[in-house]
């Protein structure tokens, strides 16, 4: 064997650094999973961000909820209230309302905690979002992500009631209003409905175990499996390397970026630093959620301006702009359609989302991979019919205001609702159909662009005396970036008859199929990307612009 | 082209003749087409890479971010000692606060603001932005992995002889199917079962109406034209551990209209000298529907808005509610006070499926 000095093993001559991560090496194999990841590249794009985002707050929602945690209360046991927070001093309250005041009032930096935590978990609802669409709009979803659009999109839903259950805690006039809510709502359920209230709630609204119940729910059951998932979502962004729009050098078999050590490492954690800084300034200045106003909770008050958070204003508004259809059937039992339908539409147009990815690979029958993140205006369908979905979404969310929408603007309240109803049907139809010109249009500029050039405002006066203004080609790299995308072609239904004459058989499915593809790549909905050939055609030629 | 291409292109089963034309792959791709991939461009230095006075003021903004963190991280503990957590300070444009929140959060915010800031500017004019390209392969694995893969898995199903022993495996089939089972049954003391709960609420024959605001009976004269009287049972205890649930079904409001005003006969028999009592608790998903408007005797609900018409028999107006709110049959006893014929004819509250 060779003498101790050549000895690679050797201890004691290796910095301290190397020797802990020899050590490590030789117990979980670091060294070969630092060589996998540890300069591995990340593209830069401002939407990249919007991903980060997210992880961000959920990182700051499970460190404030651990404080949180030390000091809430849950339990609906009635006490009355003898803290520092003189209004409500002598008031019978339950002792989860009480602590929360305690939180914001006897705990030093308690209300601050408590802040960051709810604006946290807006922001963190907004970024999925906005994450969500991003992936959307630039086909991110396509193969091989589908998965991970499963996951994030379970990820979505995990937030919205992690974020019901959790402002239903503190047991305020308000959030007693919302877990009111969610008992009508179950209760309209057919057949099962009142059981299933009398299993949530251990008895009758509001019975004494549902604070303690949702928070456990908050707490433990739904944070452990979006940590779980956060895991899952992180795990396969590194396995697949992110999504790049297309540039020079930039191709579906390259990613081009930065290595993750040092650059990613030091944008990415400089940004959940700057997150966490923005949301405690905001937490600073900016009061959310001040139930001490509100005081605490009885069945039979009610505060006006009853809303939910942002994230779910548009179940609220589905609930508000239906109407009260409402049906005995024989045998003497009620169907309550106006609560069922929007219930009912709000899973459904859930699982639309989730499983968009899969109608559009069964539409394109395409089974490549795609890295390249599409342009929105490239894809004008999906771009128009996201744009509808937000329309549609909007127009919720106005309803499930209009209360406030009517004080604030001195409007009939009755006459919102009525908008909404007509327009939750009519204006995402508009919205589609106006977002699908303005893609084509768009579509027709990067053509326009790429064969004639770009306008220099520059006129020039020719020798007849004509003016005409001169238009400067695009650089190499912009033709490139400009024609880059793929187009689609619709899909076709084949010949009639087989070789043999027989008659081919097509199932109304295939057909379906056809339909939508014309609809999706038909002539009307997307512009020819410019040929070579059209290119050397126009540039060959003298004189013409 | 690329050999990823050409890769998933073996593998599609269909012909791809649907799918757009090839992907033109990089550097390979003919010279003289003028739409070809030219390829990264060259990196270009930034000033800090070849003006050494330019990066050493980057890195002093650098430390001048740093430095504001700790300065700001000192300023969080001294006003978490200093500030009297009950002062209220006046803050422009804010109003009056809590100057203790405020003072925490904007040092807190500044301390790791700053630190995000000082480490985005160190990446961005110090470390090295040139851009590198990473290969991808393809998530697929190739045909001989995949032959290997079903081949060892036919091996190791061959090996446990789950296909041969049908009797074994139909048996674990059926005790993994059960064993949830267990997890079911413990679910059911989450609650009681409905019975009839939710058609019975705390009022009955005799029952005196209690002014909820002064928890004193109520009389006739009690209640005026125009006004809206808020009442609950009596027996009705605020501090019983059952209030809420009691509360939340028998809540009532009283309205005293002319009873020439009063459209619907049966609402005016069921109530005294225009006197009518009516559950407060809205019939959609169950907000206390109190907001009156005493020129149109309409009650709406602040929740979602549903309107009722307290003169017809509380009927909907308008709003997603599906059926009236229940009245309360009511009477004079013989010392004068206000009292209730019985329960409510039907359930009150949402509706729900047995409520017929």
């Amino acid at each position: 064997m060779s003498t101790a000095t050549k000895d690679p093993k050797t201890r004691g001559k290796a910095p301290a650094g190397e020797k802990i991560a020899d050590w490590a090496d030789g117990r979980v194999g670091l060294y070969s999973l630092a060589k996998a990841n540890m300069r591995k590249i990340f593209p830069d794009h401002w939407s990249f961000l919007l991903g980060e985002i997210c992880l961000y707050s959920f990182i700051i929602l499970i460190l404030t909820g651990v404080y949180l945690t030390m000091f809430f209360v849950p339990s609906m046991a009635e006490v009355e209230y003898h803290g520092s927070y003189v209004p409500m001093q002598g008031v019978m309250m339950t002792e989860a309302y009480a602590s929360t005041l305690d939180i914001s009032f006897d705990v030093r930096g308690g209300l601050l905690v408590r802040q960051i935590h709810h604006w946290a978990a807006l922001i963190f609802v907004v970024g999925i979002m906005f994450h969500m669409m991003r992936v959307f709009f630039t086909g991110s979803f396509r193969k091989p992500r589908e998965i991970n659009w499963l996951f994030g999109w379970t990820l979505f839903i995990l937030a919205v009631f992690t974020g019901l259950t959790g402002y239903s805690l503190p047991d305020d006039l308000l959030s007693g209003t919302g877990i009111r809510f969610m008992e009508g709502a179950i209760l309209s359920m057919p057949v099962v409905g009142t059981y299933i209230q009398m299993f949530l709630f251990g008895g009758e609204f509001p019975g004494h175990d549902i604070i303690p119940r949702f928070f456990v729910i908050h707490v433990l059951l739904l944070p452990g499996i979006m940590l779980g998932l956060v895991a899952a979502h992180l795990i396969l962004i590194i396995y697949h390397k992110h999504t790049h729009f297309a540039g020079p050098g930039r191709t579906n078999d390259n990613v081009v970026g930065m290595p993750f050590l040092p650059i990613y490492m030091a944008k990415a954690g400089g940004f959940f630093f700057l997150v966490f800084g923005v949301i405690a300034a905001i937490a600073a200045t900016a009061t959310i959620n001040p139930v001490w106003v509100l005081g605490p909770y009885r069945p039979d008050q009610v505060s006006t301006n009853a809303q939910p958070d942002w994230y779910l204003g548009f179940s609220e508004g589905l609930v508000r702009m239906m109407p009260g259809w409402e049906w005995v059937i024989p045998g003497g039992y009620t169907l309550n359609f106006g609560l069922m339908i929007p219930l009912a539409v709000f899973p459904g147009v859930l699982v639309l989302i989730g499983l968009y990815p899969f109608f559009e690979s069964w539409l394109t029958r395409d089974n490549r991979e795609h890295h390249i993140a599409q342009r929105p205006r490239n894809a004008p369908t999906r771009t128009g019919l996201g744009v509808a979905w937000l329309v549609a979404y909007g127009v919720a969310l106005v309803a499930g205001g209009n209360d406030v929408w009517a004080v604030n603007f001195n409007l009939s309240i009755n006459a919102i609702t009525w908008v909404c109803r007509i327009g939750f049907f009519v204006f995402p139809v508009v919205a589609f159909v106006i977002t699908r010109r303005i893609c084509l249009g768009l579509q027709r500029r990067d053509r326009e662009k790429v064969l004639h050039g770009r306008e220099t405002g520059v006129i020039k006066r020719l020798p007849h005396g004509e003016f005409v203004e001169v238009h400067e080609p695009l650089p190499r790299e912009a033709l490139y970036t400009l024609t880059a995308h793929d187009q689609d072609r619709p899909a076709e239904l084949g010949p009639e008859t087989d070789e043999n004459g027989v008659r081919r058989k097509v199932s109304p499915l295939e057909r379906l199929r056809v339909k939508i593809s014309r609809g999706y790549f038909g002539e009307q909905a997307q512009i020819p990307k410019p040929t070579s050939e059209e290119y050397r055609e126009i540039t060959s030629g003298h004189g013409h612009h | 082209m690329s050999s990823r291409t050409d890769q998933t292109e073996s593998r599609n089963d269909s012909s791809g003749d649907h799918l757009p034309d090839q992907r033109e792959g990089g550097a390979v791709a003919e010279a003289d087409d003028p739409f070809a991939d030219p390829g990264l461009p060259p990196h270009e230095p930034r000033r800090q890479d070849i003006d050494e006075r330019a990066a050493r003021r980057s890195e002093r903004t650098v430390a001048f971010l740093f430095t504001l963190s700790m300065l700001a991280t000192v300023g969080f503990i001294a006003s978490y000692v200093a500030i009297p957590i009950d002062e209220i300070v006046f803050i422009w444009p804010f109003g009056h606060i809590s100057g203790l929140n405020f003072a925490l959060g904007l040092t807190l915010g500044l301390a790791l603001f700053c630190i995000g800031a000082g480490a985005i500017h160190w990446a961005r004019t110090l470390m090295s932005d040139e851009e590198v390209a990473e290969e991808r392969h393809a998530v697929e694995a190739t045909p001989e992995v995949k032959a290997h893969v079903l081949e060892e898995f036919a091996k190791g199903a061959a090996e446990s002889q789950i296909g041969r022993r049908k009797l074994a495996r139909n048996t674990l089939l059926g005790a993994l199917g059960l064993v949830p089972l267990a997890g079911v049954v413990l679910l059911r003391d989450l609650g009681p079962l409905p019975e009839d709960k939710l058609h019975h609420t705390a009022w009955q024959e005799g029952s005196l109406i209690i002014n909820e605001a002064t928890l004193q009976p109520l009389r006739p004269e009690d209640i005026t034209v125009g006004s809206l009287t808020q009442a609950m049972p009596e027996g009705l205890d605020p501090h019983a551990e059952n209030f809420h649930a009691e509360i939340a079904k028998a809540a009532v409001m009283l309205v005293r209209l002319e009873p020439e005003d009063i459209k619907d006969p049966r609402s005016a028999e069921w109530g005294h000298e225009g006197i009518l009592c009516y559950s407060k608790i809205c019939t959609h998903i169950g907000c206390p529907a109190t907001l009156y408007e005493q020129q149109s005797h309409h009650a709406l609900c602040p929740c979602h808005q549903s309107t009722f018409d307290l003169a017809d028999g509380a009927k909907v107006l308008f709003g997603p509610a599906g059926h009236p709110l229940p009245q309360l049959r009511i009477t004079v006893n013989d010392e004068g006070f206000l009292q209730a014929l019985g329960d409510f004819e039907e359930p009150p509250g949402p509706s729900f499926w047995e409520r017929g």
